[in-house]
């Protein structure tokens, strides 16, 4: 998908006048967040659990060739193959081989994040390949050729009455007559459309939540089960994933497994938690033919031993944007690409450049909380400001703020000077502003002016009035 | 043994509400502190921080470190800038040991006001009266980065004809955020409408932050909209000057 992120400004701001987004966005701010606290309060030992999980996770990226190594090597033993891609096209490459390999006209696809940073989809059909998304809200945003607005609710943006729309306006054989203004009718719509597609088609790709490197498994959890129609009715799986979600044994996955549902929706666990190792064996009674294991680095070990390895912790549970009132307020769309919330404010400029994604680290008031929720105790609004701090080395923010910047920082390491300049200052604000206590319009700070007052300064600065104050009482 | 407190009056304070550093001072002093007020404080380099200007937060951090390190505690009217220097100053310094252990042991002195009061002082109650209903609204760094949420409460509840209800959202972010209000207003616009209608939800006619920052956005906001509640730094409340001077943007 091509990135709007440069376009930060313009999108919030078309996002903000969205009235059915904004709608949409209104029941989201406090279900997710209402459901989380609700879980974490049912189990007294979350807090260690987060420190657990942060432990396993630091652990395998402190040792990162070594488990995925050693889950290469029981993905083989287990009868699949993995299938190393440095970038997002090798990736999409590999894919494509195993799907002309099979002779496959149609793909079954599981909701992967992953699968959405390559663009699998736009190059499946490039490829005369047709990708069916299984997931209801990837199937919905599917339909409509939209990107997901979340990381596990791609289509949060919409009302049930855009979905109705949607699935009338898409699947030919809908009686008009039927009604859709239940999720329940919606769902057993979309059952009805989906089902014969699972049957159809070649392949079934599926992402992972985990990979276990002591069995060679992956781990996917949904509460559709449309990922285990989709793993296990095709000839061929691929497990479209990326390196970092590589943990040491299934004791450490189902330690991290017991963070992920409570910080995502706040259940205990996903309605599925499925576990694929290997292709069918003899005996089995179902499974696929092949198993292929694609393995994305896309810039990740990169990130290995730099002040942003601590967010290969990452999770992807989208507690920190279901808790982010920068998000709440515009939704994923306005970020511009795959990853939206603190979680892609941090990653995306990684993965598409400062250049292209610069403003979605300055676009967070550090207010933490997203931190404070995140399972794995990474912390984002640190890594924000790293990268505030390459673009401000990288001379990639506005001359006019830079120069401003450090004009006022020049003038703050002396502290006498400062004093006579505040001290002006606060006078003339107090004198100008003083009667009615506050300013209209700010000629030189309109992006405050235009949507607040400015209060009036009182007049004199404390430091003038304390040192009158001295004069008149001298210390003791 | 007395307590020497160093005042860390803020930029903010020092510039628009001189009079919140004076409630502070006289906090303090109740408290049995005693207070000084070192002469060679601006601001203490946090919009250089947050806006990734790395050399000049630490000059300003040196700055800083050598005005204060002479005194028992440093104590800031303020979350935001008691919270830059007790969590972020050390991260300034990782690569110069020196400076780091300096920023260590002032980061361990430093402290907001009113938990200072509360936590380190003890106090558990003031000599105070405001005839109000307010609400509390808690600020980001002072809630997240310093564990500041009780100890305001418990201190506005012994304040005399002051009636206290909680803000729904009391913890959600304001839209300030330094820099970020001027760079993205359309987003800070949204958040502070939102937080002045959980305020004007609430019934109460006054709100209180420990935080100048916060203040000013939520004082703007209410103002634009012709509302009339008051904004208010929690320590003027505390210290009994409330009454002394207009609410924050009220006409004077």
């Amino acid at each position: 998908m091509q990135p709007t992120s440069h376009l930060f400004r313009e999108n919030s701001r078309a996002e903000l006048a969205n009235g059915t987004l904004q709608a949409a966005l209104g029941m989201a701010k406090t279900g997710f967040p209402l459901r989380r606290q609700a879980a974490v309060a049912r189990l007294p030992e979350f807090e260690a659990l987060r420190e657990a999980g942060r432990a396993i996770k630091d652990h395998v990226l402190d040792n990162l060739d070594f488990y995925l190594e050693r889950y290469e090597r029981h993905v083989v033993a287990a009868g699949g193959q993995v299938h190393w891609a440095r970038t997002a096209e090798e990736a999409r490459d590999r894919i494509v081989e195993i799907c002309r390999s099979v002779g496959a006209k149609t793909v079954a696809k599981g909701k992967s994040m992953v699968a959405e940073e390559i663009a699998l989809n736009d190059h499946l059909e490039k490829n005369g390949i047709a990708p069916i998304e299984t997931d209801l809200g990837e199937y919905i945003i599917q339909l409509r050729h939209e990107p997901p607005s979340h990381i596990i609710a791609p289509a949060m943006h919409l009302l049930k009455g855009q979905v109705a729309d949607t699935f009338r306006a898409a699947h030919r054989d809908l009686d008009p007559a039927r009604p859709l203004d239940e999720p329940r009718t919606l769902c057993d719509e979309a059952r009805e459309v989906l089902r014969p597609r699972f049957l159809a088609a070649d392949v079934g790709i599926t992402g992972a939540n985990f990979l276990v490197a002591e069995t060679g498994s992956g781990i996917i959890v949904t509460n559709e089960g449309n990922g285990d129609l989709t793993q296990t009715l095709p000839r061929v799986h691929i497990v479209m994933t990326s390196i970092e979600k590589v943990v040491p044994t299934l004791e450490d996955a189902a330690t991290l497994l017991r963070l992920l549902a409570r910080s995502a929706t706040g259940q205990e666990f996903s309605s599925y938690t499925t576990i694929s190792t290997g292709p069918r064996r003899p005996g089995d009674r179902d499974g696929p033919e092949q198993y292929h294991v694609v393995l994305l680095d896309n810039g990740r070990s990169a990130m290995l031993g730099t002040e942003f390895q601590d967010m290969l912790r990452c999770i992807r549970c989208s507690a920190c944007m279901n808790h982010c009132p920068v998000y709440a307020a515009i939704g994923g769309h306005a970020y511009g690409w795959v990853y939206p919330g603190p979680m892609g404010a941090v990653l995306t400029p990684t993965l598409i450049g400062l250049a292209e994604a610069g403003h979605l680290p300055n676009a967070s008031t550090f207010c933490g909380r997203c931190e404070s929720v995140c399972p794995v105790k990474i912390p984002l609004p640190k890594m924000m400001r790293h990268w505030r701090e390459r673009e401000f080395a990288q001379r990639l923010s506005p001359p006019v703020y830079r120069g401003g910047l450090r004009l006022w920082g020049w003038v703050a390491r002396r502290p006498a000077l400062y004093r006579a300049m505040t001290g002006i200052t606060a006078r003339a604000m107090g004198l100008v502003g003083g009667r009615r206590g506050r300013f209209r319009s700010l000629p030189l700070a309109s992006g405050w002016s235009l949507v607040r007052d400015m209060p009036a300064p009182q007049g004199r600065t404390f430091h003038s009035l304390w040192a009158e104050r001295q004069k008149r009482r001298p210390a003791p | 043994m007395t307590r020497r407190v160093a005042l860390f009056v803020t930029c903010l304070v020092d510039l628009f509400r001189p009079v919140v550093g004076f409630a502070a001072i006289a906090l303090l002093e109740r408290a049995g502190c005693t207070v000084a007020v070192p002469r060679a404080q601006t601001c203490c380099g946090q919009p250089a921080y947050n806006s990734g200007d790395r050399p000049d937060a630490k000059a300003l951090a040196l700055q800083v470190i050598a005005a204060f390190e002479d005194y028992d505690y440093v104590v800031a009217p303020s979350g935001s800038c008691a919270g830059m220097i007790r969590v972020h100053y050390p991260e300034l310094f990782t690569d110069d040991a020196a400076a780091l252990e300096r920023a260590r042991r002032l980061a361990a002195r430093t402290y907001e006001l009113v938990s200072f009061l509360v936590d380190v002082c003890g106090v558990e109650a003031v000599e105070a009266r405001w005839g109000r209903r307010a609400t509390y609204h808690d600020a980001c760094s002072g809630l997240r980065e310093l564990g500041v949420k009780r100890q305001p409460r418990a201190l506005l509840d012994s304040v005399a004809g002051l009636q206290m209800t909680e803000l729904p959202g009391a913890e959600t972010c304001c839209g300030f955020g330094g820099t970020f209000c001027v760079k993205y207003p359309a987003i800070s616009d949204k958040m502070v409408s939102d937080k002045v209608a959980d305020i004007a939800a609430t019934d109460a006619d006054a709100v209180l932050a420990g935080d100048l920052g916060c203040l000013l956005n939520i004082a703007g906001k209410l103002s634009r909209l012709g509302c009339a509640i008051e904004a208010r730094h929690v320590a003027e409340v505390l210290a009994g000057m409330a009454d002394e001077i207009p609410a924050i943007g009220a006409p004077g």
